[in-house]
């Protein structure tokens, strides 16, 4: 555990407190078996906004506590670890960070106090196949009266049906795989133009494929310059890989602490399953890979915090052995649980199915190896 | 396949006999659909299908090494491969599956009296009863021989009391075989091996929803069950050899599952590159995942050299042994790194769980991701097949010997 300030301290512990009282496992597996149409609970995300986390990031000035990444990453470890959902991910961190990075001053005085209030969830919508290719822009901004009109179609847009404020990568210039040309706009959801569709994946969250046909906006509506939206996209999406680790590392730290509870206490062969050392050393394993993985996010959300110049790789890194973390502790929680671990009443799938999901966002271990491997020059 | 020089004039006569009935009797319409029979068990009921069903139950084909006596078909090792051979040809599949051909009917054909033989083998060589295995209890899953379900001698019928779980099938099967407690005061040896009609008063089965969302197994409830004394198979506290040997027949089976290239999937290689893409050379362009779908592929093709040189070796029709531990842990791991694979290659549309949006195969490819995290937990733990490899085979010690 990173050395935390008194603040960041109080702020997890408010969070770990919270999180197991009014938002358990138990929350999550009601609301979707609710069927819930946004994947989330208002009620519960408007008690997050409450307590200040929607503001994490954001500055005072704009009605946030600019307690910092790192400071967010201890709130998103607690919900990652209860599976709670929430748009906190797509709002607090990726959106709150693209328009502090990116955004004018009439663009942050409009949008990040409310943003900061959890008035509105902002979203990200970058992505236009089943990959994370964010380079790969086919959706087209073109300049029309004093604005530009907007056509293409985003997919898997988190909390894409929810979202008031969209943040879109658009191609003003350039062919399709350019990094050069592409532009960011802030996109009203109720803009003309914009239709959704809810999507239903394994995790149970609120994801939607959102299309664009001829949606105009003003000029006020770019975010940064006119097609170098790349590097500022990119900026972003680190912030918003990192936040995601941390969601990740708690997730993997929870499923971790349920299986050696299970090693602990279930009985076969008149003693605990714990006792036998092909469990045990996988056991051990397990927390060698989350020690290391911790440290990865720390790491990450730090350097972010210190605005370094090594962050992508750091998030490329943290993004990487996370997710590796996860899965493999995702698939051994069901496994050492044997015949409960595969039954829908057991938490063990949600976390399973939940791993999956998170893995794939922003980037899997694949795409971020390739990445950290191309920053490091071989 | 090799022939192992049997080629000669009897088998050739029986290969042009068993293309001419499967000309005939095979519908051309069911060409390829052995998929849903390999997912469900047993082929969906009506039309073609039932025809087809009712011919191959009639033949006895179904269970081609089974003796003629009780409907089986009567083959030689040699034939049925040859049989297999001409169904493979033609796109033909056996349509007569399930718990009763795979585990329950070899192990009663050895250890059955003559009685249960005539009377349970031939409904199930024909597919019209479905066979549940009653053996996992709460307390009793690797380590079976804990199990606790009371079995008591009234005289003039088995009384019964317990719960099983994990029970596949129990809510739609006609029969249970099952593992009992006839003696509390032995471990192993107060097991007896008893055959329970669904029907009798006092079984309650309770479906178990999966993490794949379908409710494929039950925890089954006997309260008071009264059980015929002929149910008994084999001798009072001789339940545990005859487990022993069904649990080799179920891990067999079980690695030629693992076999089964994903019912009905594309290949992983051609999958990859429709989703990913390929370079100038036709490289799949994502080289890492590339790296482990090549991986996955050679492991694949020496699963497959293992499963065709053990069956050359096992010329002599033995039955499985303990070298099957190996198969199934090999099997069971290569699907599942398949099927995680699989889901990495469809990227987020490989996480739809249903609705719009996603493909058919997109949507089968999440439940069966799921669905087949199961194998490395039944019929013998991915641990509890290590340990018979290390026990067994490989002569070293048992840290457990003492239970
Ligand atoms: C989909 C499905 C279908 C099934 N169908 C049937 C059925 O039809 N009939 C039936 O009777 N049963 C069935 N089972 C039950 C199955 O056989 C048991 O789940 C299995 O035997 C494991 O027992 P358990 O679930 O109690 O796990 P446990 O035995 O409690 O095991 C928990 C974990 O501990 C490990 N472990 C246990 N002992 C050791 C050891 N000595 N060394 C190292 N690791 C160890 C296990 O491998 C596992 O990872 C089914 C199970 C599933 C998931």
């Amino acid at each position: 555990m990173a050395v935390l300030t008194e603040e960041q301290s109080m702020l997890r512990d408010a969070a770990r407190t919270w999180t197991q009282e009014k938002s358990p496992v138990s929350a999550f597996r009601k609301m979707r078996d609710s069927g819930a149409p946004l994947g989330y609970d208002p009620a519960v995300f408007a008690e997050m906004a409450e307590m200040g986390w929607t503001g994490v990031i954001i500055p005072e000035a704009y009605g946030g506590s600019d307690f910092g990444y790192l400071s967010l990453g201890l709130i998103l470890e607690e919900t990652g670890r209860t599976l709670t959902a929430s748009p906190m991910l797509a709002t607090a961190l990726a959106a709150a960070s693209a328009l502090i990075l990116g955004g004018s001053e009439a663009q942050k005085s409009e949008w990040l106090p409310k943003i900061a209030a959890g008035e509105v969830v902002g979203t990200l919508a970058v992505d236009e196949g089943p990959h994370h290719r964010p380079e790969k822009v086919a959706t087209k901004a073109t300049k029309s009266g004093g604005g530009y009109t907007i056509s293409g179609a985003k997919t898997f847009v988190l909390e894409g049906m929810a979202a008031g404020l969209m943040i879109v990568s658009a191609r003003t210039s350039g062919a399709e795989t350019d990094a050069k040309g592409i532009s960011l706009f802030l996109v009203p959801a109720d803009a003309k133009g914009v239709s959704r569709k809810a999507l239903k994946l394994a995790d149970s969250r609120g994801v939607a494929n959102v299309s664009f046909d001829r949606v105009e906006v003003g000029a006020e509506a770019l975010l940064g310059a006119e097609g170098e939206g790349h590097a500022l996209l990119e900026k972003v999406l680190d912030r918003a890989r990192a936040g995601l680790s941390a969601e990740m590392l708690g997730s993997a730290v929870q499923a971790f602490e349920t299986t050696l509870d299970y090693l602990k206490t279930r009985v076969q062969f008149g003693q605990v399953i714990g006792s036998f050392q092909a469990l045990q050393h996988r056991a051990a394993k397990m927390f060698t890979d989350l020690e290391l993985a911790r440290s990865c996010v720390e790491a990450a959300l730090t350097a972010i915090d210190n605005d370094s110049p090594d962050v992508p790789e750091l998030v490329a890194l943290a993004k990487t052995k996370v997710g590796d973390t996860l899965h493999l502790v995702s698939n051994e929680m069901v496994q050492m649980h044997g015949g409960i671990g595969m039954t829908d009443a057991h938490d063990a799938g949600l976390y399973l199915k939940r791993a999956r999901a998170t893995e794939a966002t922003f980037g899997g271990q694949s795409y971020h190896r390739d990445r950290y491997a191309r920053m490091q020059g071989f | 396949m090799p022939d192992f020089g049997a080629a000669d004039t009897e088998l050739d006569a029986f290969r042009a006999e068993a293309r001419d009935w499967l000309k005939t009797h095979f519908p051309t319409s069911l060409k390829g659909k052995g998929g849903l029979m390999a997912q469900e068990g047993v082929a969906p009921s009506g039309g073609d299908y039932e025809v087809w069903r009712k011919a191959m139950g009639e033949k006895g084909w179904g269970t081609p090494t089974w003796p003629k006596a009780y409907g089986g078909g009567g083959l030689s090792p040699h034939q049925a491969r040859v049989l297999q051979q001409e169904m493979n040809a033609i796109g033909a599949w056996n349509p007569i599956g399930g718990m009763g051909v795979m585990m329950f009917g070899p192990t009663l054909l050895e250890y059955g009296n003559e009685a249960q033989k005539s009377r349970h083998i031939p409904p199930i060589v024909r597919a019209e009863l479905r066979w549940c295995q009653g053996f996992s209890e709460p307390g009793a899953g690797s380590d079976l021989a804990s199990l606790q379900t009371k079995c008591e001698d009234k005289g003039d019928h088995w009384l019964v009391n317990g719960q099983k779980i994990w029970t596949s099938g129990a809510q739609w099967a006609d029969w249970c075989f099952c593992l009992v407690r006839t003696d509390t005061s032995k471990k192993h040896e107060g097991i007896s091996f008893l055959l329970i009609d669904m029907k009798t008063p006092g079984v309650e089965t309770r479906p178990i929803r999966l993490i794949s969302g379908n409710s494929p197994f039950c925890e089954t409830f006997f309260t008071d069950v009264k059980v015929p004394k002929e149910n008994l198979v084999g001798p009072l506290g001789g339940g545990w050899t005859i487990a022993k040997r069904l649990l080799q027949h179920e891990r067999s089976g079980l690695s030629g599952a693992g076999g089964g290239r994903g019912a009905g999937g594309a290949a992983l290689p051609k999958l990859a590159k429709s989703y990913l893409g390929e370079d100038g050379e036709g490289r799949i362009s994502d080289s890492d995942l590339r790296a482990r779908v090549a991986s996955n592929e050679m492991e694949w093709r020496a699963f497959q050299l293992t499963a065709l040189r053990s069956m050359a070796e096992a010329k002599s029709n033995q039955g499985p042994t303990a070298a099957t531990s190996i198969m199934k842990n090999a099997g069971t791991r290569l699907m599942q790194e398949r099927a995680e694979l699989t889901l990495e290659i469809m990227g987020s549309q490989g996480l739809g769980w249903e609705g719009e949006g996603f493909s058919s195969e997109e949507l089968g490819a999440v439940r069966s991701w799921l669905g087949g995290k199961a194998t490395t937990i039944y019929g013998g733990s991915q641990e509890v097949q290590s340990n018979i490899i290390s026990k067994r085979i490989l002569g070293l010690p048992d840290p457990l010997s003492q239970s």
